[in-house]
């Protein structure tokens, strides 16, 4: 038998006085009732910058790429920090539902449905910069290594670029996998209860005809966990091999081997404070903050100041490497970086990233519902400006004074950006709507170990001595 | 397919669900399946279950990635149309790695994803008979396989067990390709006592 008993130390997961049913009806209320206004008005403009992305991505696509601010010296400008950016901000969500369920971290289950599906739709936007900084876009199937009348003339495995479309494209597959999986018997929750034919149909599809056998529930688990332990490494992967889309290169400011650590830590720094920005509007706007607690922000707060340090010391060590490699072309790369004439993006990493953060140490701030908001703005504003300051600041003066250049982005890429917005909050809106926003089967798992009123029942056995304790526990079940 | 009479039982505790499952396991009636809102742990041990092998068929799977990987590749930079990328080895086994352990994963997630719905005879168009439409929700719920002589047994027998509900239903015990929204001729749902 499972042991039923948890710690007083660890603060309950899930508040207030809930019972199974009473988490049932929590969580799909929101899906079986209208939508209120601020859902409308926010879906309005969500689809609103989606089609001004779609129109700013339909210029470049009909004039070609010069209508891009980048040029020969500059070849990546704007377009490939947006990708570092989004698929930096995925890596949160598999983290939280793969890392943290191999560590068996309880306060996962509360927040790990919603940080999955944030991990696919960045995904999503993420992998929209590289196809359309193709040019021709048309072409964009040629990276696929299938049978080709052009020889075949396969893609060259042993690109950097080439390992991306494989991570990429994998990763997201898998995140869907994962994700799509845990929601099945939640769907089915939803199909068991629904009163009007259409929602029957619909989540009776969605569901698979799933209905929980105990056969069932054991593969389920086997799979769940299989998946977690495919996923950490692969997360760990992904953001690998895009620090090696630089890091492969010899360029001052690129060539470097502390990329895929730094990268990776950078990438769940600002994944964790993307799933703060949504969840703090979330559980406000759909009544949850029984389910994401507090509690909740404040590990996902950890977490931040924990990778933001590990940011620091990377930036750090950048500079102290460009001085100890004696390299002149190193040297002025990092020179110019601080004050050249991009000193300003610079100055912007380094004050989000690496100051901010630590204020997360005190424990006020980290409980602290609006600081904890604007702070998860503010880290995403500082990982934003490190992929600019990592691509442009390395690019602008190559090895040759001649070509040296200032790169400032066109309407059409701030267009192509702000439509990754609308993409990415157009499918947030609707899977708020119409999906489990938090994973109801996993929290009724955790309800009788980390609910508030079942860890009030616990206080007599609290009060036990461990050998007591222990010699109950031996004789209860026989 | 094939249509049976069940009687079904629902707890509302896993508690009281553990005892019950003993129970009926030495009771001698036949054990359809039993269903719960979320997976309790320990279960499949107190049904005698056995471990479910689906990490072993994930490994495989693994391995056919690894393979696939390393061995199209191999085939493409040394046999196929090979390239010379400023001299260095046509087989440069260590640039494979990122691809192989790409494929390896999407290999051993797709195919362990695929196994898990056929084995579990779950996909879009697939209906099931529910028993009780709260057993996804905070009931958990026991089903014997009976017939029309031990109906009124059955039903005596499952109150014993602290039951807060029971029933004799008739209705398909495999899967059948329908749409929950609609109601089968054959899913006859009679409540003994409710």
């Amino acid at each position: 038998m499972h042991l039923k008993y948890e710690s007083f130390v660890r603060e309950p997961l899930v508040d207030g006085e809930k019972n199974y049913h009473q988490v049932t009806e929590d969580i799909v209320r929101p899906i079986e009732q209208k939508p209120g206004r601020m859902w409308y008005v926010g879906f309005f403009f969500s689809v609103l910058l989606l089609g001004w992305g779609v129109f700013s991505v339909f210029w470049e696509v009909y004039y070609g790429i010069g209508v891009w601010g980048i040029n020969r010296t500059v070849g990546w400008g704007w377009d490939i920090t947006n990708f570092v950016w989004w698929v930096g901000i995925g890596h949160a969500g598999t983290l939280i539902s793969a890392i943290l369920l191999l560590f068996r971290q309880g306060w996962r289950t509360g927040v790990n449905r919603a940080a999955e599906a944030m991990t696919i739709f960045a995904v999503m936007c993420a992998g929209q910069f590289p196809i359309f900084h193709m040019g021709r876009v048309w072409d964009a199937f040629f990276v696929l290594p299938y049978p080709n009348s052009r020889g075949p003339l396969w893609p060259n495995f042993n690109s950097a670029l080439m390992w991306d479309v494989f991570a990429i494209s994998t990763y997201f597959t898998v995140s869907l996998l994962f994700w799509y999986s845990g929601l099945v018997p939640d769907f089915a929750t939803i199909r068991d209860r629904a009163k009007t034919k259409l929602r029957k149909r619909l989540y009776g599809l969605a569901s698979f005809g799933w209905t929980g056998t105990a056969k069932n529930w054991q593969r389920h688990e086997a799979l769940s966990l299989v998946l977690a332990g495919l996923s950490t490494p692969l997360v760990l992967s992904v953001h690998t091999i895009v620090s090696f889309d630089f890091a492969t290169s010899v360029i001052p400011g690129w060539h470097t081997t502390i990329f895929p650590p730094y990268f990776v830590a950078g990438a769940i720094f600002s994944g964790f404070a993307m799933v703060n920005t949504l969840l703090i509007v979330c559980r406000k706007i759909m009544g949850l903050e029984d389910y994401i607690t507090v509690g909740h922000l404040e590990a996902m707060n950890k977490v931040i100041v924990l990778t933001g340090s590990i940011v620091g010391v990377a930036y750090l060590t950048e500079l102290f490497m460009a001085w100890y490699s004696q390299v002149v072309y190193e040297q002025d790369a990092f020179k110019w970086r601080i004050m050249g004439p991009y000193w300003w993006s610079y100055w912007a990493m380094m004050t989000c990233n690496v100051v901010s953060p630590q204020l997360f140490w005190f424990k006020k701030l980290r409980r602290n519902i609006p600081f904890t908001f604007v702070m998860s703005i503010v880290v995403n504003i500082g990982m934003w400006f490190e992929r600019f300051v990592i691509i442009v600041t390395s690019l602008y003066r190559d090895y040759l004074p001649g070509s040296w250049t200032y790169y400032s982005p066109t309407w059409t890429e701030m267009g192509f950006y702000v439509g990754t917005f609308g993409l990415f909050f157009t499918c947030f809106f609707l899977f708020a709507k119409y999906f489990p926003v938090i994973a109801i089967a996993e929290i009724k798992f955790i309800l009788k170990t980390s609910g508030e009123s079942f860890k009030k029942d616990m206080a007599p056995i609290d009060a036990k001595s461990t050998e007591e304790f222990k010699h109950e526990l031996e004789h209860a079940h026989h | 397919m094939a249509i049976k009479k069940f009687a079904v039982a629902c707890y509302n505790d896993e508690e009281v669900l553990f005892p019950a499952v003993k129970k009926v396991r030495h009771s001698g009636f036949k054990l359809h399946d039993v269903y719960t809102p979320f997976p309790v742990h320990g279960l499949d041990h107190a049904l005698g279950l056995k471990e479910t092998d689906l990490h072993v068929a994930g490994f495989i799977y693994g391995i056919t990635g690894t393979a696939t990987a390393v061995g199209f590749m191999s085939w493409i930079f040394t046999s196929d149309w090979p390239i010379n990328f400023g001299g260095k080895p046509h087989w440069s086994l260590p640039a494979f790695i990122p691809i192989t352990f790409e494929l390896t994963v999407l290999f051993a997630a797709v195919g362990m994803v695929l196994t898990f719905c056929y084995l579990n005879q779950i996909m879009p168009g697939v209906k099931k008979h529910v028993f009780h439409p709260r057993q996804s929700d905070d009931l958990f719920v026991v089903a014997l396989e009976i017939s029309d002589a031990n109906e009124q047994e059955a039903i005596n027998f499952l109150k014993t067990t602290g039951a807060v509900e029971t029933s004799v239903q008739i209705a398909e015990s495999e899967w059948w390709y329908g749409r929950f929204d609609k109601e089968e001729p054959y899913e006859k749902y009679t409540t003994v006592n409710g």
